[in-house]
C-alpha cells in the first residue's frame, strides 16, 4: 500500500531556470576567490589569499543584491526543488561533502591550515593581542590555534549570508530585525567582546558571553569559572555573575515572556549560522513522525550528558571524589558533542539534513529552552480559524522538521518545544495562516 | 460490519474518511483513480514552480491510512449499481458497499471555443494537467491565459517563476470582475503588471490559431486581435465531475443533487465537496461550492450523518482567501461585486497603493456585512465574532487593531484607515483603541 505514485513525473527534465550571465560570474568570482585561498596554503603569498577573500566576499554580495531582481518583496521559492545543489542532488552532497571536510581540517588537522591561520593573525592581534601561530626561536611554526580564524570565517559567513537573508525576506520585518539581531551579536558579542574584554584582562581569563551553559560547555568549567572570579578582575568576576545568571535567571524569565526564540533565532551563533548561512538549505530537514522520535530522545540525552559532566567535575572540584572520572566523560564529551555533532555534523551537514540538525538533535541548551517553551511559556504560533489550505509550504520551509500543517490545518495553535521562532513558516504561508504571538499561557493550545 | 466506500480522496472524500474512522469502527474504503495517497490540490502551483515536490504537498504520511484502517484503492470506478450497491472499478475487482460517498470534485470548464482541443490548449486542475502542463510549456515564451480567476492567476504566477510571459483575457473590465470590485481589481491588475503579467480586459478567446501540426500557435480575441502564443491555459472557472454519477440512478442537476444533510434522492448515498449541488428546497437552483475549506466542513458534516448523527451541513460565516502573486487576500462575510440594496461601504488604500481595505455595511443599523483585505492579514475568528454579533461598522473600526495578524513588528494601517473613515464624513466619529501589549514589546 506504501508504494510511490510511480507513473508521476513531477521534475521538469530540463531545468526552466537559465543563471542570469552576471550571476554566473558572481559564481565563478567565489569559486576563484577559495581558490586563490587554497593556493596560500600550498606556499602563495598572503596578499593573494587576501585579495581571494575579498574576491569571494565581493562575488556573493554582487550575487546577493542581484537578488533583488526577483520582483517585488514577497516569498519566491522558484525552483529550490529543482536545484541540485539546494535539495540533495550531486551539488548538494558535494556542497555536505566539501564542508564537513572543511570542519574535520580546521577542527582536528589545524595544520592543514596552518598558513589561512598566519594569514589571518595580524587582526587577531590587533583585536586579542596575541598571534594564532605560535614559533620556536628558529622560526619554525611549534603550534596553532586555529579559532581565531575559524571565528573569523564563521562571523564572516554570518554577515554576508545575512545581507543575503535579510534581502530574501525584505518583506518582512520580522525577518529583517531578527536577522540584524543574530549578525550583531555574532558580531560584537561572541566574536569581538571576548577577545578585547580578555586584552583588557591582560589575558588572565576569557569567555564565551553569547553561550550560555549548558551550551557553552567549557565556559562553565570549575577551574574556569573559579580562575575568572579570583583572577581576572571585575571583568572576570561579572564573567561568572554572568555565567550563572544566564541560565537560572534570564533564561527562564526570557523565554517564559517570548518563548525559546529570544535565543535561538534571535542572539545564538549556532542558530545564527542556521538562519543565513543555512538558509538556502532549510526545506532538507525531515518533517517524518519518526524523526520527531528521534530528536526527542537525542536532544534529551544529550542533556542528561552535559549535566552528568558537568556535574562530576564540580564534584571534583569541590570534593576532590570520583577520581578522574570528570575528565574523561569531559574528554569524550568535548569530542563526540562540541566538535563531532555540534561542528563537524552540526554545520558540514546543512546541505543534506537542513539548517538546523545540531540545534535540533543535540543542542542542550535548546533542550532546556524547549523545555521551558512548552510547560511554561506566553509563546505560541496561532493559526487563523479555517484558513489553512494544507499545501505544505510551512511544514517543507521549517528548519526545525515540525509538521506545523498537522496543527494548521486543525485550526490547532502550534505549541512544540523544539520551535526557534524563526518566522519562516508564517512568512511562507501564502494564506496568512500563522502568527508568533505572545499571550495568556492559559487556553494557549486552542485556538 | 458497515462498509463505508469513498469515491474521490480530495478534501471532502479524505474528511469523511477521517471522521468516520474517529466517530467510528465501520470499515472505510477509498476509492480513488489521479493519486494513491490524498495530496493538496491547492499546492499544485508550488510544484510547478519548485517551492515543493510531490511528497510535501500531502497532508499525511504513506503510513497513516493504514495506521488508521482506511483503505485505499488506486483505481477508476466505472459504475454504480444502487441496487444491488456495488462498484465496478476498471482494473480491479468490484466493491460491495452499506454507504456510499460520491466525492468526485470538479473538472475544468471548456466552453467549445474552436481549437479548445489542440496541443498546448489546457486547464489545471489535476496531477496530470500538472504533468502535461509541464511538457507543453517546454520552449514556450508566451502563454495566454482565458479567464481571470484564482487559477488563471495561479497559472500566471507559475509561468512568471520560469520567465514565460503571460497574458489575460478577460471578459470583464477589471481583473476577477465577476467576484471583485473594480477598486480591489485596479489594484491586483497593477500588481500583475508590476510583475509584467498583461491584462486585456473587455476581451474575450474567439478562437485559437492551429500551426498546422495540431498544435496552437496563437489565438484570436473577440476584437479581432491575433496574439502569437505557444500556450493557452483554459482557467474559466471548474464544473462538477458527473463522468461516473450521470448514468447511475442518482439524480444530478448542475452537480449531483443533495439536500442538506449531504444525502442524495438514492438511500445511504451521500455527496460532498466540489461535485454537489446542495439544495435546501428541492425546487430551487442549487448552490455549488467549490472551496477547499467548503469541501473539509461539508466532509466533517457528512460524516456524522453517516456515522449516525444526522447533522444539517451548515457553512457558517462565509470567508475565502487566495494570493495574487505577493498580495495575501482574505475576505470574511459577504461581499458582492456591487453595493446591493440597503448595503454601503468604505474602501481605504494605501499610498503604496499595494494595500486595501473594504468593509461592506448596512446603511440603516450600520452593522458590517463584509469586507476584504488585501496585504494585511486579520483574525478569522476576531471578525466571525463580529459579524455574528452583528456589529456596527464604528465598533469594528475601533476595535480594528485587535484583529490585526500581520506578523511582529509589521507596519500598521488602521489608525490610517479610522483616519479614513473621519474624513468621509459618514457616521459617528471613531477613535482606535490601543491593543493591549504585556510589557509594550514584541
Ligand atoms: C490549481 C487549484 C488551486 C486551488 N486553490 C484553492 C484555494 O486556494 N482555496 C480553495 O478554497 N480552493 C482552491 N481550489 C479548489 C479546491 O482545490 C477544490 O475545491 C477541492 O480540492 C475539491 O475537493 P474534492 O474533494 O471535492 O474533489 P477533488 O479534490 O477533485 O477530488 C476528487 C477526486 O476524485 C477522483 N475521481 C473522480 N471520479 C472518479 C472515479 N469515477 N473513480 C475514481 N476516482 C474518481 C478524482 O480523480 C479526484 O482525485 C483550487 C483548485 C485548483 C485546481
Ligand atoms: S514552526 Fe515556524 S517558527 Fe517554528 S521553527 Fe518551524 S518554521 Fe520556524
Ligand atoms: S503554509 Fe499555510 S495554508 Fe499551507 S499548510 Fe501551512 S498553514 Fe496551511
Amino acid at each position: 500500500m506504501a508504494q510511490a505514485d510511480a507513473s508521476l513525473q513531477l521534475v521538469p527534465e530540463v531545468n526552466p531556470y537559465t543563471l542570469r550571465p552576471l550571476r554566473k560570474a558572481c559564481l565563478v568570482g567565489f569559486a576563484l576567490g577559495v581558490l586563490l585561498l587554497a593556493a596560500v596554503q600550498t606556499g602563495a603569498p598572503y596578499n593573494v589569499g587576501w585579495a581571494g577573500l575579498i574576491l569571494a566576499i565581493v562575488s556573493s554580495l554582487v550575487y546577493i543584491f542581484d537578488l533583488r531582481h526577483d520582483g517585488p518583496p514577497g516569498i519566491k521559492n522558484n525552483g529550490i526543488m529543482h536545484s541540485g545543489a539546494l535539495s540533495r542532488g550531486a551539488w548538494g552532497w558535494f556542497l555536505g561533502v566539501f564542508i564537513t571536510g572543511f570542519y574535520v581540517i580546521v577542527y582536528f588537522y589545524p595544520s592543514y591550515v596552518s598558513r589561512l591561520i598566519e594569514m589571518v593573525d595580524p587582526l587577531k592581534i590587533a583585536v586579542s593581542g596575541q598571534p594564532g601561530v605560535s614559533r620556536n626561536e628558529a622560526g619554525e611554526i611549534t603550534g596553532h590555534s586555529q579559532w581565531f580564524f575559524y571565528g573569523f570565517l564563521y562571523t564572516l559567513s554570518i554577515l554576508v549570508m545575512g545581507v543575503r537573508a535579510i534581502m530574501k525576506y525584505r518583506h518582512s520585518r520580522y525577518q529583517i530585525l531578527r536577522t540584524i539581531s543574530v549578525m550583531a551579536a555574532q558580531l560584537f558579542l561572541a566574536f569581538l567582546i571576548p577577545d578585547i574584554l580578555m586584552r583588557l584582562n591582560e589575558g588572565r581569563g576569557w569567555f564565551a558571553w553569547a553561550n550560555i551553559w549548558p551550551l557553552n560547555f567549557y565556559g562553565f568549567e570549575p577551574w574556569n569559572l573559579d580562575n575568572l572570579w579570583k583572577n581576572a578582575g571585575f571583568i572576570g568576576r561579572s564573567a561568572v555573575v554572568w555565567a550563572v545568571a544566564s541560565i537560572i535567571l534570564v533564561t527562564p524569565v526570557l523565554t517564559y515572556f517570548y518563548g525559546k526564540r529570544w535565543y535561538c533565532s534571535w542572539v545564538c551563533g549556532c542558530g545564527g549560522l542556521a538562519e543565513t548561512l543555512g538558509d538556502p538549505w532549510r526545506q532538507n530537514s525531515d518533517k517524518s513522525l519518526r524523526a520527531w522520535k528521534i530528536e526527542r530522545w537525542m536532544i534529551h540525552l544529550v542533556l542528561v550528558l552535559v549535566v552528568v559532566t558537568t556535574g562530576t567535575l564540580f564534584l571534583h572540584y569541590q570534593f576532590n571524589i570520583l577520581g578522574d572520572l570528570g575528565n574523561t566523560l569531559k574528554k569524550w564529551y568535548g569530542f563526540l558533542i562540541m566538535s563531532v555533532f555540534a561542528g563537524v555534523i552540526g554545520v558540514g551537514f546543512y546541505p543534506i539534513m537542513g539548517s538546523r540538525v545540531w540545534c535540533r538533535f543535540g543542542c542542550p541548551m535548546a533542550a532546556v529552552l524547549g523545555i521551558i517553551q512548552r510547560y511554561f511559556s506566553r509563546f505560541r504560533i496561532t493559526t487563523n480559524g479555517g484558513q489553512c489550505i494544507s499545501c505544505g509550504n510551512c511544514s517543507t520551509y521549517c528548519e526545525m522538521g515540525i509538521d506545523v500543517r498537522y496543527y494548521a490545518q486543525r485550526g490547532e495553535n502550534i505549541v512544540r518545544a523544539s520551535c526557534v521562532g524563526c518566522g519562516v513558516c508564517s512568512a511562507v504561508c501564502p494564506r496568512g495562516v500563522l502568527n508568533l504571538e505572545n499571550g495568556p499561557v492559559k487556553g494557549r493550545f486552542a485556538v | 460490519m458497515e462498509h463505508v466506500a469513498i469515491i474521490g480522496n480530495g478534501i471532502s472524500g479524505i474528511t469523511v474518511a477521517r471522521y468516520v474512522r474517529k466517530l467510528s469502527d465501520k470499515r472505510i474504503t477509498v476509492i480513488s483513480a489521479e493519486s494513491r495517497h490524498f495530496f493538496s490540490r491547492t499546492a499544485l502551483m508550488y510544484i510547478y514552480m519548485g517551492h515543493m515536490k510531490y511528497e510535501h504537498t500531502k497532508p499525511y504520511e504513506d503510513w497513516f491510512w493504514e495506521k488508521n484502517r482506511i483503505d485505499l484503492i488506486h483505481d477508476y470506478v466505472t459504475e454504480i449499481d444502487t441496487e444491488s450497491k456495488r462498484l465496478t472499478l476498471r482494473n480491479g475487482p468490484a466493491v460491495d458497499y452499506d454507504k456510499l460517498v460520491i466525492a468526485t470534485g470538479s473538472k475544468s470548464n471548456k466552453f467549445g471555443w474552436p481549437g479548445q482541443d489542440l496541443d498546448g490548449v489546457q486547464g489545471l486542475y489535476s496531477l496530470q494537467d500538472l504533468e502535461l502542463m509541464e511538457k507543453n510549456s517546454r520552449d514556450v515564451n508566451h502563454a495566454v491565459i482565458i479567464g481571470g480567476g484564482l487559477i488563471g492567476v495561479e497559472m500566471s504566477e507559475m509561468f512568471h517563476s520560469r520567465g514565460i510571459h503571460t497574458t489575460f483575457l478577460i471578459r470583464e473590465p477589471h481583473f476577477w470582475g465577476n467576484i471583485m470590485r473594480p477598486e480591489e481589481g485596479a489594484l491586483i491588475g497593477r500588481h500583475l503588471n508590476g510583475h509584467g503579467v498583461e491584462l486585456k480586459c473587455n476581451t474575450q478567446l474567439d478562437h485559437v490559431i492551429d500551426d498546422g501540426n495540431g498544435r496552437c500557435r496563437g489565438v484570436v480575441t473577440d476584437q479581432g486581435e491575433e496574439l502569437a502564443c505557444q500556450f493557452v491555459g483554459l482557467t474559466a472557472g471548474v464544473h462538477p465531475n458527473l463522468d461516473l454519477v450521470k448514468n447511475s440512478a442518482v439524480e444530478t442537476g448542475r452537480g449531483v443533487i443533495v439536500n442538506e444533510y449531504l444525502e442524495t434522492n438514492v438511500p445511504d448515498v451521500y455527496s460532498a465537496g466540489d461535485c454537489a449541488e446542495i439544495r435546501t428546497n428541492p425546487d430551487e437552483r442549487g448552490r455549488v461550492e467549490q472551496l477547499w475549506y467548503t469541501g473539509r466542513m461539508q466532509g466533517e458534516a457528512l460524516a456524522r450523518t453517516i456515522c449516525g448523527e444526522r447533522t444539517r451541513y451548515d457553512r457558517g460565516i462565509w470567508f475565502n482567501s487566495a494570493k495574487f502573486y505577493d498580495i495575501e487576500y482574505h475576505t470574511y462575510g459577504v461581499v458582492w461585486p456591487e453595493d446591493r440594496e440597503g448595503e454601503t461601504s468604505m474602501y481605504w488604500e494605501n499610498e503604496a497603493g499595494d494595500k486595501c481595505m473594504r468593509f461592506v455595511f448596512n446603511q440603516e443599523d450600520r452593522c458590517l456585512i463584509g469586507m476584504n483585505a488585501f496585504g494585511i492579514r486579520y483574525r478569522h475568528q476576531v471578525f466571525e465574532r463580529w459579524l455574528a454579533d452583528n456589529r456596527p461598522l464604528e465598533y469594528v473600526l475601533t476595535h480594528l487593531s485587535e484583529a490585526n495578524f500581520d506578523p511582529e513588528f509589521f507596519k500598521h494601517f488602521e489608525a490610517d484607515m479610522v483616519d479614513k473613515y473621519n474624513q468621509m464624513n459618514i457616521g459617528p466619529k471613531v477613535t482606535l483603541a490601543k491593543k493591549k501589549k504585556l510589557l509594550g514589546i514584541f
